[in-house]
């Protein structure tokens, strides 16, 4: 049944059993997958958010245009590779191929070194004499970057985990879930990304 | 691989049950245990809140006499009481406390999908409040800001705990958005994708679905605060200028340039707005299940109180701004907001007309949840009219700060939901303990709260057309405040004070009733709704026995002509009902 036909059922015209044999959950995707929709939704508010306040405060008068360091090119295509690195492995791992591992090692290892990648953008702003404070486009370039890099960094928790797991001999099926779900929130990511590159770039 | 539903992976043996003590009642992932710990501290922290708010109507009431809190003190009071009554009490209450226990057992699961993470929520609220409560320990008290902590006067000098009081405030916060969002998730999911086999969405009783689209509203109005607070902690640590405009403090000026306050309200108010609907949703739901459980009659119009729901819940992120009338804006869009808010009156209204004829004809047995529920009708109403009064622009402005907002507010989101709250712990009482509570106990425990709130807020409203501001620590000289008014103020101190004490009958009720109260049959109101037939009362861990329920019906079939009993189970087939013969 459709959702809009789900809610716009009578339930008091119809008694017995509705549906299959089985219990029937309203999506037909694992829970985790779910749940990481509604998470995604909640983060992309938050960025959103953030955007929308960058937005506003470029508006007042103290606002300093500051253009965007071109290393960030760089960083940007570290994480094209990883996210694509994880959507082959999701595809190797759907093919039922045994050998994940070091494409799904590779795509971790390529957002390690993006955030790397950004740090070193850091400090060369630092050096430059552009810290937190000096101006409130620097002060969102800091937030901005910083809060994606702490997104990174909690899926990166989940890929080692994952990871760990097939180099212990775990077979790739068993973590089918567990790489699709990687490979979903690292493209959800990537496009944070680009829409926080493109805000910032915006001044 | 094929997908499997969730409830047809089912199997009993394969639960976790706890062994020892410690992870039954502590490290518990259990729902219902995490539901009564979530719901304790939830009281505890609301115990203080009361306290607080009785403090400062001795303040307020006998100016001279007491000498209880200065100034200071009663700024931070005002601030505390706010935060944790909206936060920490009501919003982890009902979902943390009632969302924990009521989801999985009304839609007929074992448990939460993600038990560890429902436990990891729990412990995370729990640290909130740690810290949150630490406020009052560290030099300079907690952050009397008021509950909205409006940057600058936040953290400026002057403010009292402008220094750690609000940064313990601002962490407090985020780590309970983080628990919220831990537990949010569960109840979505449950929700979406654990149900028996039969219950379809609309066969949910409605304090679900009053659960579920408040959490929704949660997840996407959290971070809202979220990211309020991450900008505020900025301007306050690291010296940047998000929020922060040019200002000079006690004659020095500070570093910060530029930033603006007017932005930090919006996103207040973007999140501020739904978590009255995130308090009040679970509210309508609750108190629906009880009224029809009582009334012995389904629920009047049951799709539409469900779309009310959704309605209200989409609407709910489009008036925000109604919070600042008086901050400056374009009249266009006051002229907007002021058009959805009066817009959001019309699902609301329609909840309240479904709730009325629902007891239309009844066969109405009056318990003391019924004396609570049918309580909350006439505080929600009284609330919600004072809204149409505030939610127009030309009105709010005059009444904008006056005691007039704080009676609306206290009767539509502090009143209201804890009539409910008190409502559903009497009803479900008898499920969660296995006794019964003391009904003669609990009637004078409602006569004493109604009444004596109506002695409360009602004079509050006439406060507010003197022009009464409020937040003031006293009155002082003003022409326009007759002298009358510091009487309204006593009385309504005194009221305040029975009410608040009244409280201690409904603890001693509840914990005397747990040894020594009559032992409850296990569907002691001959209610429908699944969470009724489980095996064991209370429901022991796995809720259900060796086999999960099947639902055949809606949770209202109260009444039905023809049928025995007045209440058909939702786990009853037709072909199990007992009809009245024809002879009869």
């Amino acid at each position: 049944m459709s959702l809009f036909k789900q809610i716009t059922d009578k339930p008091w015209e119809r008694t017995g059993i509705i549906g299959g044999l089985r219990a029937e959950g309203t999506f037909s995707a694992p829970p985790e997958k779910v749940a990481l929709v509604f998470f995604l939704v909640a983060a992309s508010i938050v960025f959103s958010l953030f955007g929308v306040s960058y937005v506003i405060r470029m508006e007042l008068p103290d606002w300093v245009p500051v253009s965007e360091p071109s290393q960030l090119w760089f960083n940007t295509a570290l994480l094209v590779v990883s996210s694509f690195l994880f959507q082959r492995s999701k595809a190797v791992v759907s093919a039922g191929k045994k050998s994940v591992k070091s494409t799904f090692a590779a795509g971790g290892i390529f957002a390690i070194l993006f955030i790397a990648a950004q740090m070193v953008t850091w400090q060369n702003l630092q050096a430059q004499g552009l810290f937190m404070t000096s101006n409130p486009a620097n002060s969102f370039y800091y937030l901005l970057t910083g809060l994606h890099a702490l997104h990174i960094l909690g899926g990166l928790w989940v890929w080692s985990k994952s990871l760990l797991r097939l180099l212990s001999g775990a077979k790739p099926e068993e973590l089918r879930l567990s790489i699709e779900l990687c490979t979903v929130y690292w493209h959800f990511l990537l496009i944070v990304w680009i829409a926080v590159f493109a805000v910032l770039s915006n001044t | 691989m094929a997908y499997v539903p969730l409830a047809d992976q089912d199997n009993e043996a394969d639960l976790h049950h706890p062994h020892s003590w410690v992870t039954k009642y502590v490290w518990s992932q259990d729902h219902k245990v995490i539901a009564i710990q979530y719901g304790g501290t939830a009281i505890l922290v609301g115990i203080a809140a009361l306290m607080l708010s009785l403090l400062m109507r001795m303040q307020l009431g006998f100016p001279e006499t007491f000498d209880l809190i200065d100034p200071n003190a009663y700024y931070q009071s005002v601030t505390m009481h706010g935060m944790i009554m909206v936060v920490y009490m009501l919003t982890a209450l009902l979902l943390g406390g009632f969302g924990n226990y009521m989801v999985p057992l009304m839609i007929g699961a074992r448990d939460m999908v993600f038990p560890f993470l429902n436990m990891l929520s729990f412990w995370f609220y729990l640290v909130s409040v740690l810290i949150l409560m630490a406020s009052f320990l560290v030099g300079g008290g907690p952050t009397g800001a008021g509950w909205t902590l409006y940057p600058p006067q936040a953290t400026l000098a002057g403010t009292p705990g402008h220094d750690m009081g609000i940064i313990l405030m601002l962490m407090s916060l985020a780590v309970f958005v983080v628990a919220f969002t831990m537990g949010g998730l569960n109840y979505v999911t449950t929700i979406l994708q654990n149900r028996a086999r039969g219950m379809t969405l609309m066969r949910m009783p409605l304090t679900v679905w009053g659960i579920f689209v408040a959490t929704v509203l949660g997840l996407f109005a959290f971070p809202a605060l979220l990211v309020s607070v991450i900008m505020m902690t900025f301007d306050t640590l690291l010296g940047t200028s998000f929020f922060m405009p040019a200002i000079i403090e006690s004659g020095t000026a500070l570093d910060h340039n530029g930033g603006s306050p007017v932005l930090f309200q919006h996103l207040f108010w973007f999140f501020g707005h739904p978590e009255v609907y995130i308090v009040a949703l679970p509210a309508f739901g609750l108190v629906s299940d009880v009224l029809s459980t009582h009334a012995r009659k389904n629920i009047f119009g049951y799709r539409m109180m469900v779309w009310a729901i959704i309605a209200i819940g989409g609407l709910s992120f489009i008036v925000w701004a109604h919070h600042m009338y008086v901050s400056g804006m374009n009249p266009y869009f006051g002229f907007f907001f002021a058009t959805t808010t009066l817009i959001i009156a019309v699902p609301t209204a329609l909840k309240v007309y479904n709730w009325v004829l629902t007891l239309w004809e009844g066969d109405i047995r009056l318990n003391a949840p019924m004396y609570f529920a049918i309580g909350f009708i006439f505080t929600f109403i009284h609330g919600g009219l004072t809204g149409l009064f505030l939610g127009n622009v030309v009105i709010d402005l005059p009444l904008s700060d006056t005691y007039f907002v704080v009676a609306h507010f206290h009767m539509v989101m502090g009143v209201s939901p804890v009539l409910v709250i008190f409502a559903s712990l009497y009803h479900w009482y008898p499920k969660m303990s296995g006794r019964m509570y003391h009904e003669g106990l609990a009637k004078l425990h409602f006569w004493i709260t109604f009444l004596g709130t109506y002695a409360i807020y009602l004079p509050m409203h006439y406060l507010g057309f003197l022009g009464v501001p409020r937040r003031y620590y006293a009155l002082g000289q003003t022409d326009f405040i007759p002298e009358s008014a510091q009487d309204l103020n006593a009385g309504i101190t005194i009221a305040a004070l029975i009410v608040g004490s009244a409280q201690i009958l409904f603890f001693i009720n509840i914990l005397w009733s747990l040894r020594n109260g009559k032992k409850a049959e296990s569907n002691p109101w001959g209610a429908a709704s699944l969470e009724w037939q489980t095996p064991d009362t209370p429901p022991i861990h796995g809720n259900w026995g060796k086999e999960l329920p099947t639902v055949y019906r809606w949770a209202y079939d109260y009444s039905v002509p023809g049928a025995k009993e007045d209440f058909i189970p939702q786990n009853m087939a037709d072909a199990d009902v007992e009809m009245e013969s024809k002879n009869d």
